[in-house]
């Protein structure tokens, strides 16, 4: 497979494959000098039709410390403006000369119609509320790397908010019981998904009683820029029931770690400072992230691609 | 397959190595041995504990370096399983003794090489393997050889603590 696009279509050996080869690109970034000629005269172009900032940054350093060439396009200052298609836009950057594409984009499914108009690798980087498939790679390398050993057996990870709308979740829920943890997803009932047939987590409605046994608790941003409705009676009413405060980071099992994908809002799901909580991974996630994608370009571009999953 | 070197071999070519080791850099600092990922690494741990035997309190280090970044065939062929690097000191004016196990065409010691610049600049490389094979493609030479080995390009040379083995293809 040349493309990264859903953590579904991945096995776990191939996982376990990427995040031995995250540990690899790590290393490359504890060097004095952070950089391998790997991907000498290829060319990464960040396509994002939606904002962001350190998933791009994180993809346009991952490619340098390759050293790729990168090619930047931002949705708000192109020609999408004045009315060119997604379509026009690949090819037209196509033309120019792009080994592989970083797609965002904020409805799902774009960057897998997108391999059908390029002869370039497609990579996943966030498509509506379907995938973010980086994001799991980083977090199981995050959880994996703190807990030690090959994958995350054993583990109790509670993923607690805004599920409805996040692809962080989608993904990260594969990505974590592919690698053998019990994942329990908590939040109101209107931000959970309406259909979760075939989901393999347990569903909680109260964060209080799953915080003293998770291993893991990670917080989802709530995505008020996604809500067209009413699914929060208030702001404050969430932070109440489902924020992480510092009574609850308190009552947080031993041992037991934070993580977010960020951006953070703080004083609704994040009512605590993280730099005052001594268990916070997030800003070890977002260093992380940076090898996470080095593996994922050197993967599809250097070493052949990511065999499929046939299980 | 045939075995054209057995482990009794094995064992005596790493232990005259690290005499000739000792020999050429007699005088100057301990040099530091780093293994090329991954078949080189176990052969540099064994000249290091050869070398410990011969000469306790040498101050000699040993350490790994992954060539596949550095590498001049990437996208080529289908890469191993990743390794990492790991050296254990500043390499800036170090004795090095490069380490692996079948030198062939010598391309993965200039990635080797490459990779060993970016922990700094050595005052000089020397290259140890267990195997000489040939078949060069590049101005490359070892320093100190266990076995020159006549192959085929297309034979596979496999090497182990158990001996070393070329297959005809």
């Amino acid at each position: 497979m040349k493309h990264f696009l859903d953590i579904a279509e991945i096995s776990r050996e191939s996982l376990i494959e990427l995040l031995d080869m995250t540990a690899n690109m790590a290393e490359i970034n504890r060097r004095p000098v952070p950089k391998v000629p790997a991907l000498r005269g290829k060319v990464v172009a960040t396509v994002f039709f939606e904002d962001s900032t350190r998933t791009r940054i994180s993809f346009d350093t991952a490619a340098k410390r390759l050293s790729a060439d990168v090619m930047g396009f931002a949705a708000s200052a192109s020609s999408i403006n004045k009315g060119e298609s997604i379509r026009d836009t690949i090819e037209t950057l196509e033309a120019i000369g792009v080994d592989a594409f970083v797609i965002r984009h904020k409805t799902g499914g774009v960057p897998a119609t997108v391999t059908k108009w390029s002869d370039a690798s497609i990579i996943n980087a966030g498509d509506g509320a379907n995938q973010h498939p980086t994001q799991a790679l980083l977090d199981s390398y995050t959880i994996r790397e703190h807990f030690g050993g090959q994958d995350l057996t054993g583990l109790r990870i509670s993923i607690v908010g805004d599920v409805r709308h996040s692809r962080v979740a989608r993904s990260d829920i594969q990505a974590f019981t592919k690698l053998g943890a019990a994942v329990t997803i908590v939040g109101p009932s209107t931000l959970l998904p309406s259909d979760m047939t075939g989901w393999p987590v347990e569903v909680c409605n109260e964060f209080d009683s799953v915080i003293g046994e998770s291993d893991v608790i990670y917080m989802l941003r709530l995505q008020r820029e996604r809500m067209n409705s009413a699914f929060v009676p208030s702001l404050d009413e969430y932070a109440q029931r489902f924020g992480l405060d510092k009574s609850r980071a308190k009552r947080m099992r031993a041992g037991s770690i934070v993580m977010h994908p960020g951006p953070m809002n703080r004083g609704v799901e994040m009512c605590v400072d993280p730099a005052e909580i001594p268990n916070s991974l997030i800003l070890r996630q977002v260093t992380n992230g940076v090898s996470a994608r080095m593996a994922v370009l050197f993967k599809l571009l250097g070493a052949g691609g990511i065999p499929e999953d046939e299980g | 397959m045939v075995e054209v070197f057995s482990a009794q071999d094995v064992v005596k070519s790493i232990t005259r190595i690290a005499h000739e080791i000792l020999e050429r850099n007699a005088d100057g600092a301990a040099p530091v041995l780093i293994g090329v990922q991954s078949g080189g690494t176990w052969i540099a741990q064994a000249i290091k504990e050869a070398l410990d035997r011969i000469k306790s309190d040498n101050g000699i280090l040993c350490g790994a370096i992954d060539a596949g970044m550095h590498r001049d065939d990437i996208g080529m062929r289908p890469v191993l399983t990743a390794h990492s690097s790991s050296i254990p000191v500043d390499l800036s004016g170090a004795t090095v003794i490069l380490v692996d196990d079948v030198l062939f065409t010598g391309r993965t010691v200039r990635a080797a090489l490459e990779a060993l610049n970016e922990y700094g600049r050595p005052r000089c490389v020397q290259l140890a393997v267990l195997v000489d094979r040939g078949h060069r493609e590049l101005p490359i030479r070892p320093d100190f050889v266990g076995k020159n080995i006549p192959t085929k390009a297309t034979d596979e040379v496999s090497v182990s603590a158990d001996g070393v083995f070329v297959e005809a293809r």
